[in-house]
């Protein structure tokens, strides 16, 4: 039943915003259909029988964490989105109200599913709705980023299909049928066809990998979170890519049950390092802000895939990790957003002294970049230095000696873009702008920051059991 | 009937090196459409007797892969007024190279990979194989819009003689390639022919390049 209205009521809304005329009241749907949605969530964390509809729609830890977060991320976002579209209103925002609450409820749809193939079906969806909130602006640059996202998304989520057949055909051994169930093919894992196995690992690991944005498929993300408006930004790299990694911790589980786990560890690792180096070099000397947050969401899908490969101890880092990134990615690109707008540029040749013209935006944008960077007492320290901590003491220290140069590279790189775009003075020559940090936009943006500073000084145990439960879970240990 | 079966596979794997070769935009979709038809009839074929997923899964591909898709394509042609692809990043001829060697190896691993008998006797995972990785070789390397999205449909066609395999177990995976389908249809109208055409006068992918470092 709460499966049902977690799934449908934001569907249901979506096909509502589609049916209001005004474009002044339709955005206003937005923060109650997200409210339900995080009080129903709540409920449904509080009461765990209520947690399990059918075999095919299960919400385990795992899809619990990447939900929850999704849906405080979805909540924050929507009080912002109509302070946005107020700004606005001269375009018509049908499409962006509608495809923002159908992604709510394809994404709800990914974290139950325990059927790679309806999995599979919700993450295609999220990528269609996706793209109209990219093209939002109507200009040449954003139809080239959609363009982009598009046609290597598709790629990447046909591979990402045929790697699920890969995967149904390797359960097809000693005359069983072939089936796609998440616990059939656990309780399965050890007959299955190895080489199938593998090669399905690697299809998945591509196919939902260019959805996270892992290097050398995250060309699209530059481009699309640099053109889409900074609350897309945060939907896409907080929301779609928690998404992606949810389906492809699915694939990790499969291999860990079928003895595989050093196979799939092995390409995760790898995978993640060079996703942490290419963001890092693409950061230094970023003149555009909001490109260089794309690679930072780059860099932090090669943490989120670095935790996965390392395993063992570093998991219930990984598992926080979900949540600290999409928390923070939220407070950096709303607030990012803000600049943007009142700067009208996202340069750095020509925005500086953020913190004068914007006090609030501009500091949250600066403290933002102190947190995702890892430094204390912020939510990201907590998790990256639990990675850190379980490759050393799983012994992957050349790893772990990689991953801490890279973080300094990105932390160097990325520091003197948002040094620049914070500190100095407003140049002169610059003509003023309508915006004014008000109310809706600043304080969705602030809230993000304090959550992430409060996952870093405390986490609640009720939190705390939930993500020690996915970590397990992530091992087939629970 | 596996020996028509795997005839018809045959024509297929033809067809993927024709493309390779083609350069006039209006053949390739009538190929890409053709070879729809094709793949179409193979579920037919495959068991002794007509099952309802199978009979389903044909009559699927045979009107959106060979007729709603190629109708859709020849309309977004004609209202770019373009003909061929002129550049492609690697020449026809060594596209054609690459593309046979890619079948031939796929021929080569294909026997050893299957799991049951009936499947090794078939050229259904060779052709599937082959078929993907030759629809990623024309998505990668022509640099026209529509030349792009027909590399994707042959990717697809791939992935759907695949599916074919576990149609009888699992009945919705080839309606899941199908959405695959209708994706790309609708990107295809939405994007192609409305927005890149009017905003660049042109369908040329490499107006898209302002994005870069």
């Amino acid at each position: 039943m709460m499966a049902y209205l977690l799934i449908l009521l934001p569907l249901a809304a979506a096909a509502l915003a589609l049916a209001i005329p005004s474009n002044r009241l339709r955005p206003w749907l937005l923060p109650p259909i997200a409210a339900t949605h995080t009080v129903l969530l709540g409920i449904v964390l509080a009461r765990p029988e209520l947690a399990k509809v059918s075999e095919e729609l299960v919400l385990d830890p795992m899809g619990k964490v990447v939900l929850a977060s999704i849906s405080v991320l979805f909540l924050l976002c929507s009080f912002y989105s109509v302070g946005y579209l107020k700004y606005r209103d001269e375009r018509s925002n049908r499409v962006f109200v509608a495809c923002l609450l159908a992604f709510l409820g394809l994404i709800s749809l990914v974290a139950w599913s325990h059927h790679l193939g309806l999995m599979w079906v919700a993450i295609e969806g999220t990528t269609l709705v996706s793209a109209p909130l990219i093209y939002f602006k109507h200009s040449k640059l954003s139809i080239e980023a959609t363009w982009k996202y598009l046609l290597v998304g598709s790629v990447g989520i046909a591979l990402a299909l045929l790697g699920t057949f890969f995967l149904a055909y390797s359960s097809m051994r000693n005359g069983m049928e072939a089936t796609l169930a998440l616990s059939d093919l656990l309780a399965r894992g050890p007959s299955l066809s190895k080489r199938w196995l593998h090669a399905s690992f690697i299809l998945l690991l591509v196919g939902y990998g260019t959805k996270m944005g892992l290097a050398p498929m995250h060309t699209w993300k530059p481009d699309a979170y640099g053109e889409a408006p900074g609350v897309v930004g945060a939907i896409l790299a907080g929301g779609v890519t928690s998404g992606a990694f949810l389906a492809l911790t699915r694939a990790y589980q499969i291999c860990v049950a079928s003895g595989e786990g050093a196979f799939s560890s092995r390409l995760l690792m790898f995978m993640g390092l060079f996703s942490i180096a290419v963001a890092g070099l693409f950061m230094i000397g970023q003149k555009d802000f909001k490109r260089m947050l794309a690679y930072s969401s780059v860099e932090h899908m090669g943490i989120l895939a670095l935790g996965l490969g390392i395993g063992g101890p570093a998991l219930f880092a990984t598992v926080l990790h979900v949540v600290t990134n999409s928390m923070t990615k939220g407070a950096l690109f709303l607030s990012a957003g803000n600049i943007h707008r009142s700067f009208a540029s996202k340069n750095t040749d020509t925005v500086s002294g953020a913190i004068r013209r914007l006090p609030l935006s501009g500091s949250i944008f600066l403290a933002g970049f102190l947190a995702i960077t890892g430094s204390p007492p912020f939510g990201p320290f907590i998790s990256e230095f639990g990675i850190l901590n379980g490759a050393f003491s799983s012994g992957h220290f050349l790893a772990a000696g990689l991953f801490l140069f890279f973080l300094l590279v990105v932390f160097i790189g990325m520091g003197r873009t948002v040094l620049k775009v914070t500190q100095g003075e407003v140049p002169e020559n610059l003509a003023e702008t309508s915006y004014k940090d008000d109310f809706l936009m600043a304080a969705p943006t602030l809230a993000f920051l304090l959550i992430a500073l409060i996952l870093g000084l405390y986490i609640p145990e009720p939190a705390r059991q939930l993500l020690a439960d996915a970590a397990a879970l992530l091992e087939n240990r629970l | 009937m596996i020996h028509v079966l795997n005839a018809l596979l045959v024509i297929v794997l033809v067809m993927n090196l024709f493309t390779l070769g083609t350069s006039r935009i209006l053949s390739v979709i009538r190929i890409v459409g053709t070879q729809g038809a094709v793949i179409g009839i193979i579920p037919l074929l495959m068991h002794e007797h007509l099952t309802i997923p199978s009979v389903v899964a044909s009559a699927a591909a045979i009107i959106l892969k060979s007729i709603v898709i190629p109708n859709i394509m020849v309309k977004a042609l004609r209202d770019a007024e373009i003909k061929r692809e002129i550049e492609p990043l690697i020449g026809f001829l060594p596209s054609i190279l690459l593309g046979a060697a890619a079948t031939a190896v796929s021929l080569l691993i294909s026997n050893r990979m299957a799991m049951t008998e009936a499947h090794a006797a078939t050229l259904i995972i060779a052709t599937a194989i082959a078929t993907v990785f030759i629809g990623f070789i024309i998505l990668t390397t022509r640099v026209k819009a529509l030349s792009q999205v027909l590399g994707y449909l042959m990717l697809e066609n791939g992935i759907y003689i695949f599916s074919l395999l576990l149609v009888e177990a699992i009945p919705l995976v080839v309606e899941m390639g199908m959405l695959l389908d209708l994706f790309v249809s609708i990107f295809v109208i939405s994007i192609i022919t409305n927005h890149i055409n009017q905003a660049f006068a042109s369908m040329d992918t490499r107006n898209l390049s302002s994005l870069k470092e």
